[in-house]
């Protein structure tokens, strides 16, 4: 290793990259516009659900319970049905998500001590948000249940005592905010794209443009010319970072619990095995373009869907969990949640700065061994 | 002394032998000419020569270094230039040597009057913070074997430095070349251009791998073209060409602009022997018949001829 050669190709390569402007100008701009994207339009938090009411038994108690529902955040009472064929109507047209048919012998029942049925339709088009509705719905009548046993009982004199009652506080992220959740995994996504896109792009316009024979003529050494090449990169990447963790605190009130010293060595880390990437590539691709489309697909996709950014890894087949290992920004993601929201130190996420080296050992090993083979037969 | 010395270098890919075997020593401080057709085996040779190709069998002494076992002090000690155009276009002229001065480690103050060299040569003295997308071509290839010999090599390796560039600028870099062969530097070039050849002390003749002619312009004509070559100045050049073509004293025929060069055989008696042939039979109108030196061109295509007709009896 000799510093100055390795110097000279950085400092050349600042120079490539300070003067392609249009190219500087996406790589700056690019992580702004998906931080915003997925910061304000990509909302998993269902609130303000729609609700219909077909209410046939036209009761006090009935009322109670409307009122108990449209009372909260979650629901937003759209209207009045006032006949079955209405229904099929209204959410054929959705004008509501979910239709609540009291029947006309809710209140009777009840004051008999007879379960009183309620029907619930919810649009499951959206698996998703059925799912929570449903778990809202759930809980609406579990405290309305609540509410009425303990009428009943002081009608008799009893005081009444509930056995269980569950109390969830979530800790990390109280107001369980899906843009809090998406913050770390979007800076993952980001550093890969841009690192993997950048590395690639600038070892093989060398190759395009056959200057790369003047670099193997000389005494530069591989391992100089791949660091001296990545440094430039590296640190417009972890600019990126900076700028998407300034804009989370502006925009969306997330502040890095954990240590900064912590997250830009992790950082640094993941950068390298993301470069490694860039580097495989520029190995297998002989013009820039086939190596700008191999770089996007093979950082954006598996960062997005096998991450566990959006989707939980734990909640997938095993012969696709295995396939999560082939983007590093899974175990950087788990680092930066740890980081980020938790506020925890090195000894939650050890494993996964062993599993990001190892990531990057495997993928330049491997590079090696097709840029060999590929030398030989030329 | 042998700056250059090359011992049964042979490359093979796969079944395909693209240097075979192939011998010569370069004297040092000469300038020596490296030619043949694309695909010739001329490419190969540079690169096991630069250490950057490693040689099925065979080792080169380069400078005082083995290409096999010393390729890292190989690289430190020559300087090598290629037809495309090794310079960065999106950089400057004075970013561009700053690269180079870094990439071979040159100290400071060496550096400061190495970069005011190039930038001499290169005829761009305050011209440092122009573009080099922006240089003309002849410029551009100054500019690239300045910062190829940035480090004062003892060796350079130029392949093909002036395809694509017009005569002038061609003669002002031949220029260039006598003075770092002056001044001790060992120049091998590779060229298609022939007359380029004449100004290199020595020259080797590559084909399928094979080196098939060397020595000096002078001794390459004497010793290959043992026969006559005439040059016939006629009207109706290429029905002359066909029919001269067909006649048994005629060993070769080749087109030089408005004339046709031969190669006669034993068979041939004197000028009137084509004049009859040409005027009287053919209607050919012949302006003059002249015995000529033969030129390198003549030698190559000659010997290209003979190396095809023994490839081909062989196959």
């Amino acid at each position: 290793m000799d510093l100055q050669r390795t110097k000279a190709i950085a400092k050349k390569e600042f120079k490539h990259l300070l003067r392609d402007y249009r190219m500087l100008a996406i790589l700056i701009l690019f992580p702004v516009f998906l931080l915003i994207i997925f910061g304000y339009a990509i909302n998993f938090d269902v609130k303000n659900i729609k609700i219909a009411v077909y209410d046939r038994d036209h009761s006090s108690l009935s009322r109670k319970f409307i009122n108990s529902l449209s009372g909260t955040e979650n629901f937003d009472l759209e209207g009045y049905i006032f006949n079955d064929s209405d229904i099929k109507h209204v959410l054929d047209e959705k004008k509501a998500q979910c239709v609540i048919v009291i029947p006309d012998d809710f209140s009777e029942n009840v004051y008999n001590n007879v379960p009183a049925k309620i029907q619930f339709l919810i649009d499951g088009v959206d698996g998703n948000t059925a799912t929570i509705v449903q778990n809202y719905v759930n809980l609406a009548a579990l405290n309305f249940n609540r509410e009425i046993t303990a009428e009943i009982f002081s009608a008799y004199g009893i005081k009444s005592s509930i056995p269980l009652e569950l109390e969830p506080i979530f800790w990390f992220n109280p107001e369980l905010s899906s843009t809090k959740f998406l913050l770390p995994g979007l800076i993952g996504m980001i550093l890969v794209i841009v690192c993997v896109v950048s590395v690639s792009i600038s070892l093989v316009r060398e190759k395009e443009r056959g200057t790369i024979e003047q670099i193997n003529v000389s005494p530069i050494k591989s391992t100089e010319l791949l660091l001296g090449k990545i440094t430039p990169y590296v640190a417009l990447a972890l600019l990126n970072a900076t700028m998407i963790i300034i804009a989370g605190y502006i925009l969306f009130g997330i502040e890095v619990k954990g240590s900064f010293l912590l997250l830009f060595f992790s950082s640094l880390i993941f950068l390298f095995s993301a470069a490694s990437i860039g580097i495989f590539i520029s190995v297998i691709s002989e013009s820039m373009q086939v190596a700008f489309s191999l770089a996007t697909a093979l950082s954006l996709l598996p960062s997005v869907i096998l991450s566990g950014f959006i989707f939980p890894i734990e909640s997938m087949p095993w012969i696709i969990q295995v396939f999560t290992n082939i983007t590093p920004v899974k175990f950087f993601i788990v680092i930066l949640r740890a980081i980020i929201l938790r506020g925890v130190g090195l000894e939650a996420f050890w494993e996964q700065v062993i599993y990001m080296l190892l990531f990057a050992i495997i993928i330049l090993t491997l590079a090696n061994l097709i840029n060999i083979k590929k030398e030989k037969s030329a | 002394m042998n700056s250059i010395e090359v011992n049964n270098l042979t490359k093979k890919f796969g079944s395909f032998t693209a240097v075979d075997n192939v011998s010569f020593n370069v004297k040092k401080g000469e300038i020596f000419g490296f030619l043949g057709a694309n695909g010739a085996g001329k490419s190969t040779t540079i690169r096991m020569l630069c250490a950057i190709l490693e040689p099925t069998s065979g080792d080169a002494i380069v400078g005082r270094y083995s290409i096999n076992k010393q390729p890292d002090q190989v690289k430190k000690n020559i300087g090598y230039m290629s037809q495309r155009f090794s310079l960065y276009n999106d950089l400057t002229v004075e970013e561009n040597i700053n690269f180079f001065g870094g990439v071979y480690g040159l100290e400071e103050s060496e550096f400061e009057e190495r970069k005011k060299w190039v930038l001499k040569i290169a005829n761009l003295e305050g011209k440092e913070k122009t573009l080099t997308s922006s240089l003309p071509g002849g410029i551009k290839q100054r500019l690239a074997l300045g910062t190829a010999v940035i480090h004062k090599p003892e060796i350079v390796f130029l392949d093909e430095p002036t395809s694509g560039v017009d005569p002038i600028s061609r003669r002002r870099f031949w220029d260039l070349i006598h003075e770092l062969s002056s001044e001790g530097i060992t120049v091998l070039v590779t060229t298609h251009y022939l007359e380029e050849a004449e100004y290199c002390n020595n020259i080797i003749l590559i084909n399928r791998g094979k080196i098939i002619a060397q020595g000096t312009s002078d001794e390459l004509k004497k010793n290959y073209i043992k026969n006559t070559i005439l040059q016939i100045e006629c009207d109706k050049v290429i029905e002359a060409l066909e029919i001269l073509e067909k006649q048994n004293f005629v060993n070769e025929v080749s087109i030089f602009g408005n004339s046709i060069h031969i190669v006669v055989n034993d068979n041939y008696k004197n000028e009137e022997q084509i004049r009859n042939l040409l005027e009287k039979n053919h209607s050919i109108n012949v302006f003059r018949i002249d015995s000529i030196v033969p030129t390198l061109e003549d030698v190559f295509i000659h010997v290209l001829e003979e190396d095809k007709e023994n490839g081909s009896s062989k196959n």
